[in-house]
């Protein structure tokens, strides 16, 4: 009978061991194609975002005289403002190569530096007004074609992929002029290039000018925005959780309660959006675009998850925690908070960041209230205008210059980056809170 | 619990409540088309003037001029722009709201590209060949008065001239201005050289429209998102696609795409500003005169955006792929901006 059993046992022992190794196999594959998409993505985004963290710089002499800049040695800063600074640039520039006469090619050589040039001259004399009267030696941020082929070590005496050579698969795409890349070739030959890492990306607002792009705006914007969302969802979400677990009874008014949040999770952003145009914006008159707008509604949007997920962490406290404590006495309240709230903590604080992180990536409740927006001023406050990080990708991932393509690339590795900081945070929360028993 | 949750709210009702008093930057709304244009201009006069850059939302023109409709104050914008003029419908809930004063600006034109890959050969098309590619129902093409579902599959088919390759178009869903645009003008232009539609304006108006404006389902007709770099990116990669985009993209993307030749003419810059190109629409901005005084900066602003070496034939506008009116319509347009005329009915 024993010998029988075995028997059966081992006939199908090699079917069985076989079975758990397919199945053993799938979890593998499941696990290597998820990774492999994953290394693609950051790897495409990595590839394509990192040149947005520089930027190409051309070394030019600039005389900043009283009769380029059209102003006097001892003019107010308004004044400063308002002087000739493109007018000096060019000046700068047709000294550099004055074989240039014609009036469409000094357009395309004054084309070889960035619009945003000017401003920078600007607050360089602002800064250093004894330089008034002198030559001086800068490195003016190039323009963003210049930069495409700067920064990729590009042969610039190439041909160019346009008209006869369209199908040369080795000819430069670019936009340039031959007689741009002549000059540019010159410059790189002087040494007067020089591709370096840019705070620009950092520092600046929105731009319609690649070279002149930055994060920070939306940054900014994305924190404020987070930060109204915490501040508003977080104590409410875990009195709720607490209430519920804890005090509420179990009756039919409860449980509607309960139905409610669960399916408020699950209801698409875009009504929250339209919820926040029509109570707080349309009735409560309050500002367009800004992050306290966008706060409350995306604080709406994350207050079911973090209901949800914090009456997890609560119903996972052993009761005998609870029994324990009122066993010596203590209150209810005493209860929840000296002993039930402490060991729920790392579960809540969980559900949180996965809430927030949720809120950090929202774009379409946020079209509503009119934070898909051009901003290039830095928010001061919480009701300045702003847009978010995701706005700023879709933005710029619209935008018609190639250049926008690193840009958008650059502006998510900073989405991941802030992503990544939150749940690091979270992790190091965690481990301070958690206790095990 | 309860304390710490107030303290946040309450003070947050109390800065909301002190900034909808007063704002110090220009609130504009409106069309994506317009939107790249009016940001570099934006961006421009914040840097070069003491006041705030203005805020440019991108809303689509219908939803700009909603806003912008929506009454007087400090909440409302002040600027829309819009690739269409205001309709008399537009026009009338402005004035029941109370926008009484109105400026109109046209700035310039935006030109729609019809084009495919440098790899491959430009089509020469007439509007009429657009037409038949991309309706729903087009005329019986053996003969006859009535209207068929479209036959065709390849492009010789509807011209022995053009090249034997399946007809693929990329072009932006229904949801776009682009769209509205394309079906209006190169559609609606080329469905009216048919003498038995032509009649249809007359009998029945709704069915004229439907059979100009409706694109084909079957496939030869691909919504291809509102990204118009999408659609480049997707030409280069199949030579024997065609695309439908903005102006602007073509021209950042000229070492990529061509345009075909429409009536003759390719999308270029002079043939769009000589109106030879027969796809392109108006830009427009229209703003409250209400608001001037109230809300720093309007009057500098339409100051920038009228200047020469903003809207001009060399200005930087042109440069991001405008079309600038000519000359004496700047002056003129100009001129009335700078008296700040307003807009007393439409005619």
């Amino acid at each position: 009978m024993n010998n029988a059993t075995t028997e059966r046992v081992r006939a199908t022992l090699k079917k069985r061991y076989l079975k758990e190794k397919i199945f053993r196999g799938f979890g593998i594959t499941a696990i290597a194609a998820s990774l492999g998409f994953l290394v693609l993505l950051l790897g495409s985004i990595l590839i394509k975002g990192l040149p947005a963290f520089q930027a190409t710089y051309l070394n030019v002499d600039i005389e900043l005289t009283e009769d380029v800049l059209d102003i006097s040695a001892d003019a107010s800063t308004e004044e400063l403002r308002g002087a000739n600074f493109s007018g000096a640039i060019n000046q700068a520039l047709r000294d550099r190569f004055p074989e240039v006469t014609k009036r469409k090619q000094r357009r395309q050589l004054s084309g070889l530096v960035s619009s945003g040039a000017e401003y920078a001259l600007a607050d360089y004399l602002a800064e250093n007004r004894d330089q008034f009267g002198n030559t001086v030696n800068l490195w003016l941020l190039a323009d963003d074609e210049v930069d495409a082929l700067i920064k990729r070590n590009k042969d610039l005496t190439q041909p160019i992929k346009r008209g006869k050579n369209k199908n040369n698969e080795s000819a430069l795409i670019t936009r340039l002029s031959e007689d741009q890349l002549g000059w540019l070739q010159s410059f790189k030959d002087a040494g007067d290039t020089n591709v370096r890492f840019s705070s620009t990306f950092f520092t600046n607002g929105d731009s319609r000018e690649p070279e002149q792009a930055g994060i920070r705006a939306a940054l900014i914007g994305s924190a404020y925005t987070l930060l109204i969302t915490f501040v508003l969802s977080f104590p409410i979400a875990v009195a709720a959780a607490i209430y519920l677990e804890e005090f509420a009874p179990q009756n039919r008014w409860t449980d509607l309660v309960e139905v409610n949040i669960n399916n408020l999770a699950a209801v698409p952003s875009i009504v929250f959006g339209l919820l926040g145009l029509a109570i707080f914006i349309n009735y409560l008159a309050m500002p367009r675009s800004a992050p306290v707008v966008g706060g409350i509604v995306l604080s709406l949007m994350t207050l079911p998850t973090i209901i949800i997920s914090s009456r997890a962490a609560l119903k996972a406290v052993p009761p005998s925690i609870r029994e324990a404590a009122r066993g010596l006495g203590a209150s209810p309240v005493q209860v929840v908070t000296h002993h039930v709230l402490p060991l729920a903590m790392p579960g809540i604080l969980t559900g949180t960041i996965i809430g927030l992180a949720q809120a950090l990536g929202e774009t379409a409740p946020l079209l509503m209230i009119g934070m898909v927006a051009f901003i290039v001023d830095i928010p001061q406050s919480v009701t300045d205008p702003s847009t978010v990080l995701p706005v700023q990708v879709f933005l710029w991932a619209d935008a018609p210059e190639r250049a926008f393509t690193e840009r958008t690339s650059g502006a998510i590795l900073v989405l991941l980056a802030f992503l990544v900081v939150m749940n690091l945070t979270a992790v190091l929360l965690r481990k301070k809170f958690e206790r095990r028993w | 619990m309860f304390k710490r949750a107030l303290l946040p709210v309450s003070l947050l009702i109390f800065s909301m409540s002190q900034s909808a008093q007063a704002r110090d930057y220009i609130s504009v709304v409106g069309s994506s088309t317009v939107f790249p244009f009016a940001t570099v201009v934006a961006e421009r006069f914040g840097k070069s003037t003491s006041f705030n850059t203005p805020k440019i939302e991108s809303t689509g023109s219908g939803g700009g001029l909603k806003l912008f409709c929506s009454g007087i104050g400090v909440d409302t914008p002040d600027i829309t722009n819009s690739s269409r003029r205001i309709k008399a419908s537009e026009f009338e809930q402005c004035q029941e709201n109370g926008v009484t004063e109105i400026i109109e600006v046209l700035i310039g034109f935006d030109g729609i590209a019809f084009a495919n890959s440098l790899d491959a050969e430009p089509l020469e098309l007439e509007l009429s060949d657009i037409f038949l590619a991309l309706a729903a129902q087009v005329p019986n093409p053996n003969g006859g008065d009535d209207l068929v579902e479209n036959p065709y599959t390849q492009w010789s088919e509807i011209n022995p001239d053009l090249p034997d390759i399946d007809i693929e178009v990329l072009g932006p869903p229904p949801t776009s201005g682009t769209r509205d645009a394309f079906a209006e003008l190169a559609m609606e232009g080329g469905c009216e050289t048919f003498d038995i539609i032509a009649a249809l304006e007359e009998t029945d108006k709704e069915l004229y429209k439907a059979v100009c404006h409706t694109m084909r389902e079957d496939g030869a007709y691909v919504e291809a998102g509102e990204n118009d770099n999408l659609i480049v990116q997707k030409l280069q990669a199949n030579p024997d696609a065609m695309g439908i985009f903005g102006f602007s993209f073509l021209e950042q993307n000229d070492d990529i795409v061509q345009s075909s030749l429409i009536g003759g003419f390719e999308a270029d810059f002079d043939a769009i500003a000589d109106g030879d190109y027969p796809i392109s629409r108006p830009l427009y901005f229209y703003a409250k005169k209400q608001h001037i005084g109230t809300v720093p900066g309007i009057e500098e602003y339409l100051t920038e955006f009228t200047k020469e070496r903003t809207w001009g034939e060399e200005g930087y506008l042109a440069d991001k792929g405008m079309i600038p009116l000519d000359e004496d319509l700047r002056d003129e347009t100009g001129e009335s901006i700078r008296a700040l005329e307003t807009l007393d009915s439409l005619d």
